[in-house]
């Protein structure tokens, strides 16, 4: 016998009883969408920003090695998106389009088709996430009422820049991934 | 060795000990302050629960689902009945991509299946890549907790270790500079893994896809620069449907660490082009564990860690002394299902005062089987009451109705006993064996003056 069929096997054999499956309400949500996302992302540690603030972030620290891959930004782009991701090992910008976000806790909803490398959000000194103001919804369960049978290889959740507290508790901003995160609310 | 032999070792380093006991409540107070902002809290504990219920009861169908669906989607999907076979598998992917060097992201799995030694027995260079974990790596040691795996250390030891292996400044302890510094060190292992291997937080039957979460992103920088992705998982990871993941990431983080989610929630679904995505489905003892009517709902658990942060006892007395993989409270009812003679004394390292109950979020009666455990070890011990975890049953902790009434009293009290009670030898789970005198007058008393 196949270790699947063994396993499945012994797990058929142990009498069980039927427990339903709940539904899921949707559960309100007190707080203005806009509002409780941008604190929200401040507590995680990322800042929400404007257009121009974005401008300014790029000039003041002259960073010239910028992907962009959101709508209507093309012109902070440095650089085009590579084939290999490990070419973005020395990337400074990234700044990508979010689906949506989540106001209960800064969530932002990306996809492949956002992200044309895995790697992207990742491997970026800074990413720069742009999203519609209309695009937030109120939780996680409206969040995954949205995303419903999307059929994307690969989608992702991120709240915030990478971080860790796995010295004596302190909080460090930049564990492996981007060292900061701006959404850029419009 | 037994459960409290390994605590007092822990208990000699006074400061360190009581250091630990204020950090992880204050990660305990954390989780507190931020479930008391969501007024569906409790109803979505229930809901966790229910939706986990539902799987144990229908785990069979939810893994041939699982399989058939990731299947389709392009995803390699193995089963191993138990750790060498878990092991072997992994090797034999390894093998065939000609890989000697793999990047790791938290698995407490591939803690369980001893996945690293076997591992590199056979050639293969592992890399831990969560912070915590790379530095336990480093000092050869497991993780002592299974959300902070180095919390046992302080940042002077952190400090030597990375001057030692990293070429960091002597004597530099900033957090901040020895992140840095790990940093640096593990993006040039990210930059050269053809393999990468992580851990599963939740498959999901309905779609074939798996969720990994993690705050560092170390999971995805693995990942996503590797041609092969292998993801082991244990078979009670499953849940039924995508919208279920709503009610669990919501409880996950805020459980965990107090944060409202985790900053990175990955969602695998098929391979990205020309890379390769394998999952290994592992039983190794899950299936025994839900065949035992009373230990089964151990399997709902998420590790979240809480249980081992508000836990008086895990709290005083370190992860190393369950010497267990997974330890605290979820530890000491899973392990003795494992093997109940090796772990007979860690379902008396309790006071059953059911705090990790109480913040358990997917409503794990965990003191209640903590206490069955008990009666189970007791009876296969026959009533020699010589045996030690007799003496520590007949104690005045094996009266779990009496707790019942008196649980929320007593958890009360561990925050407000004097440091020189709870850390002299006084305490069971510290220097002494067996257990105290009674005090000359009663806690009932002591409590009444002193309230
Ligand atoms: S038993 Fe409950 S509280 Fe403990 S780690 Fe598991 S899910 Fe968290």
């Amino acid at each position: 016998m196949s270790s699947r069929e063994n396993i499945l096997a012994k797990i058929k054999a142990i009498p069980r009883e039927d427990s339903p499956l709940p539904e899921i309400p949707s559960f309100g949500f007190p707080m203005d969408h806009k509002a409780a996302f941008i604190l929200s992302i401040q507590a995680n540690k990322g800042e929400v920003i404007t257009e121009s603030e974005l401008k300014d972030f790029i000039a003041i620290n002259r960073f010239e090695k910028i992907l962009n891959l959101a709508k209507g930004m093309e012109s902070l782009s440095t650089q085009p998106l590579p084939s290999d991701a490990h070419e973005l090992n020395e990337l400074e910008v990234a700044i990508i389009q979010g689906e949506f976000g989540v106001a209960e806790n800064g969530a932002i909803w990306l996809t492949d088709e956002n992200l044309g490398l895995r790697a992207l959000p990742f491997i970026t000194e800074h990413l720069v996430i742009v999203l519609e103001e209309k695009a937030l919804v109120s939780n996680m369960h409206e969040a995954y009422q949205r995303i419903g049978a999307q059929h994307s290889g690969f989608g992702l959740f991120i709240a915030g820049p990478s971080k860790t507290a796995d010295i004596e508790q302190s909080l460090v901003i930049g564990a492996h991934g981007a060292k900061s995160l701006r959404v850029v609310l419009k | 060795m037994s459960h409290p032999t390994k605590a007092s070792e822990f208990l000699q380093d006074a400061a360190k000990a009581k250091w630990h006991d204020e950090t992880l409540w204050f990660v305990r107070d954390k989780r507190d302050t931020i479930s008391k902002t969501i007024p569906e809290w409790e109803q979505l504990r229930e809901l966790a629960s229910q939706i986990k219920d539902n799987v144990l009861a229908n785990l069979d169908q939810y893994l041939i689902q699982f399989e058939e669906k990731a299947r389709a989607n392009g995803i390699q999907v193995h089963w191993a009945k138990d750790a060498e076979e878990h092991n072997q598998i992994v090797l034999s992917i390894l093998q065939k991509h000609h890989c000697k060097a793999i990047v790791k992201s938290k698995s407490i799995l591939t803690e369980e299946c001893h996945l690293n030694p076997f591992l590199e027995n056979n050639g293969v260079e592992v890399v831990d890549t969560d912070l915590g974990e790379r530095i336990v790596q480093f000092l050869n040691q497991p993780p002592s907790h299974i959300v902070l795996p180095a919390i046992h250390l302080k940042k002077r030891d952190i400090s030597e270790l990375f001057h030692e292996k990293l070429h960091t400044e002597k004597g530099n302890e900033d957090p901040a500079y020895l992140t840095h510094a790990a940093r640096l060190h593990l993006r040039e292992k990210f930059l050269g893994a053809k393999v990468a291997i992580t851990g599963v937080n939740f498959g999901v039957a309905e779609t074939g896809e798996f969720v990994v979460c993690t705050n560092e992103g170390n999971a995805d920088m693995g990942v996503h620069l590797a041609d092969v992705h292998i993801a082991c998982m244990g078979i009670e990871k499953i849940i039924p449907r995508r919208k279920d993941l709503g009610v669990f990431l919501r409880l996950l983080a805020r459980s965990a660490t107090g944060q409202p989610i985790t900053n990175y929630n990955s969602h695998f679904r098929s391979p990205a082009q020309g890379k390769e995505i394998h999952i290994v489905l592992v039983d190794n003892g899950r299936t025994d564990q839900l065949a035992r009517e009373k230990f089964k709902n151990s399997l709902k658990c998420i590790r979240c860690g809480a249980c081992m942060n508000t836990c008086p006892i895990y709290r005083r007395s370190g992860g190393y002394s369950y010497g267990s993989v997974v330890p605290g409270p979820i530890g000491s009812i899973l392990s003795p299902g494992l093997d109940v003679k090796k772990y007979s004394t860690l379902p008396f390292a309790s006071t059953l005062c059911g705090s990790c109950t109480d913040v358990c979020p997917v409503k794990i009666n965990i003191h209640e089987q903590l206490y069955e455990w008990r009666q189970e070890i007791t009876k296969a011990q026959g009533t020699n009451a010589k045996s030690i975890s007799m003496k520590i049953a007949n104690g005045i902790f094996a009266v779990p109705f009496a707790y019942k009434v008196t649980g929320s009293m007593m958890r009360g009290a561990l925050k407000i006993l004097p440091d020189s009670i709870t850390y002299s030898g006084l305490n069971t789970w510290g220097k002494q064996r067996d257990l105290p005198e009674s005090p000359k007058e009663t806690f009932k008393d002591w409590y009444k003056k002193n309230r």
